[in-house]
């Protein structure tokens, strides 16, 4: 695309262009500080955006490391949408190819804690389920339903311990992070997000349920990881945190 | 063009405010003089969470006026049809008073720029933003109002005033405005033009809105003052001079206090509506 907007577009993200022709002052001269200030204004909307986006990250890197980190973010990944407050979406990627981080290796799964709090938070409400529900199907016939999830649920795979970093990022007094591997399960429970910890076998249980696969098909997912697998303190978990939206049972 | 009569604007004409979720609770227990709130559209285009419930909750108490930043309707492609759908959902549910966009751009290619950049006014311009004005009334099945840039710098190109460009696409479209005084403000100074100037050559007819709120200060590289549009402070005592003067020619309208960054404790906000109020009280006692 050619024209006005092409050349002013070019030279808001790189500073080292000039400041496109027929920009002028009062005087009618060319100005570089006036175009300066729709550089900044970028530059600072992005930056900020991202900033609401990641705070643990931002804690883990220190301000000016964050800042620097933001800039170079926003000029390989400029916002697609005007949706801003899904800006961010291609950070872990972005952190897990950039090589001065490279020795933090737990970063990307950080940012991809981090866009799963702000789902959360915009995700689509749904009605409280009545635990007693699950109560009136027989065994037999509850095995083979399946659950539907809350939109808000969300689930981020990890090998690190990735809610021991969150909470001690974000919690004064927490316990320093533990060497285990740390899925976390993101609940809204009304209109605040939280992270909770699982196993491995209580993750995979949790995949195979937005799968859709049936409380039979989760129990095998689980048990493969944990032959002992009980889901009683998931279950528990879901039920408490409006995690379950609702229960289809088999027809007869 | 759409028939402007069947839906008129209905905002009350009293202070509202640019609603900030931090001021829930203040705002429903003291609302002082606030009548109706503003709110920018893409901060409700999620499927549901706090964001909606507030907004379930205020719009039995204020009238609401959703003010779209992402539009881009000044800008030289076509308009984002996605999110004029999501804007569409949004106004459907919500049924505000009023909806409200900008005469700027701020997507190119694939890419949102975040920010409301300015555009040429020449003839081949004038013809793209009416054009695109006529999509969003026709596709969102009511009348627009238009709000006045703050701006940097000109271009050498342009062969319209600001206030002709406006005047005519509210001629051409039958769309209405948004007159931001700040922004004239800020424009008049970076540009060297009188605000007053400005304001008895706008199409004063067309005005469903009026917007204040804080600038900051800055100088260009031959030392002239340069103001910036920061909605990071109160209102400055020139912007409310300029207010009272565009009341005069008003009459009584919806006023908005617009407070973006670093945003205050409510009483400092409320405080700012109180003297909307009383710009208001004087212009019903001039008029």
């Amino acid at each position: 695309m050619s024209g006005v907007q092409s050349q002013f577009r070019a030279a808001l993200l790189d500073p080292e262009r000039s400041v496109p022709e027929g920009l002028v002052g009062a005087d009618g001269q060319p100005t570089e500080k006036r175009f300066a200030v729709y550089r900044n204004n970028v530059t600072v909307a992005l930056t900020e955006a991202l900033r609401s986006a990641f705070p643990v990250l931002e804690k883990l890197l220190g301000d000016e490391n964050f800042a620097s980190l933001a800039r170079l973010y926003a000029r390989a990944h400029p916002p697609r949408t005007p949706m801003m407050m899904h800006y961010g979406v291609d950070m872990p990627e972005f952190l897990a190819a950039f090589q001065p981080l490279a020795h933090i290796g737990y970063l990307p799964d950080v940012a991809h804690l981090e866009l799963a709090m702000r789902r959360a938070y915009h995700a689509g409400d749904v009605a409280p389920f009545d635990a007693e529900r699950l109560s009136q199907i027989t065994p037999d016939r509850l095995m083979a339903s399946t659950l539907r999830l809350a939109p808000a649920v969300q689930l981020v795979p990890s090998q690190w311990p990735l809610f021991d970093i969150w909470r001690y990022n974000m919690q004064a007094g927490a316990d320093k992070p533990r060497a285990i591997a740390q899925p976390v399960l993101v609940a809204r429970r009304l209109f605040d997000p939280a992270p909770f910890p699982l196993t491995t076998a209580q993750a995979a249980w949790v995949a195979a349920t937005q799968d859709g696969n049936t409380l039979a098909g989760a129990q095998d997912a689980a048990a493969s990881i944990d032959p002992d697998f009980d889901l009683t303190p998931l279950l528990t978990l879901l039920l408490q945190q409006g995690c379950i939206a609702d229960i289809t049972t088999p027809k007869d | 063009m759409l028939d402007a009569t069947l839906t008129p604007p209905r905002l009350p004409a009293a202070p509202g405010v640019g609603y900030k979720a931090q001021h829930f609770n203040a705002l429903r227990d003291d609302p002082g003089p606030v009548k109706w709130i503003e709110v920018h559209a893409e901060n409700y285009m999620g499927d549901g969470g706090r964001p909606h419930a507030q907004l379930r909750a205020l719009r039995d108490q204020f009238s609401v006026s959703v003010h779209g930043v992402g539009l881009s309707i000044g800008g030289e492609q076509p308009l984002d049809q996605d999110h004029l759908t999501r804007l569409a959902h949004l106004l459907d549910w919500l049924e505000p008073a009023s909806f409200s966009e900008h005469l700027a751009w701020s997507t190119h290619g694939a890419e949102f720029l975040d920010d409301l950049l300015p555009l040429p006014y020449t003839d081949a311009t004038l013809a793209r933003v009416a054009e695109h004005i006529d999509q969003v009334q026709t596709r969102l099945g009511r009348r627009l109002l238009l709000e006045n840039p703050s701006s940097y710098l000109a271009f050498s190109q342009s062969t319209w005033s600001e206030t002709d460009f406006l005047a005519e696409l509210v001629r051409r479209t039958g769309c209405g405005l948004l007159l931001d005084v700040n922004n004239v403000f800020i424009s008049a100074t970076n540009l060297d033009y009188t605000p007053q100037g400005y304001v008895d050559a706008y199409p004063i007819d067309a005005v469903g809105e009026i917007h204040v709120g804080g600038h900051d200060h800055d100088h260009d590289d031959q030392g002239a003052p340069l103001l910036i549009d920061s909605h990071g402070r109160k209102t400055a005592e020139p912007v409310w001079d300029l207010l009272r003067h565009t009341l005069q020619r008003t009459g009584p309208a919806p006023v908005l206090v617009e407070w973006d960054n670093d945003v205050p404790e409510w009483p400092i906000l409320q405080a700012e509506a109180e003297r909307a109020a009383l710009a208001l009280q004087s212009a019903t006692a001039g008029s």
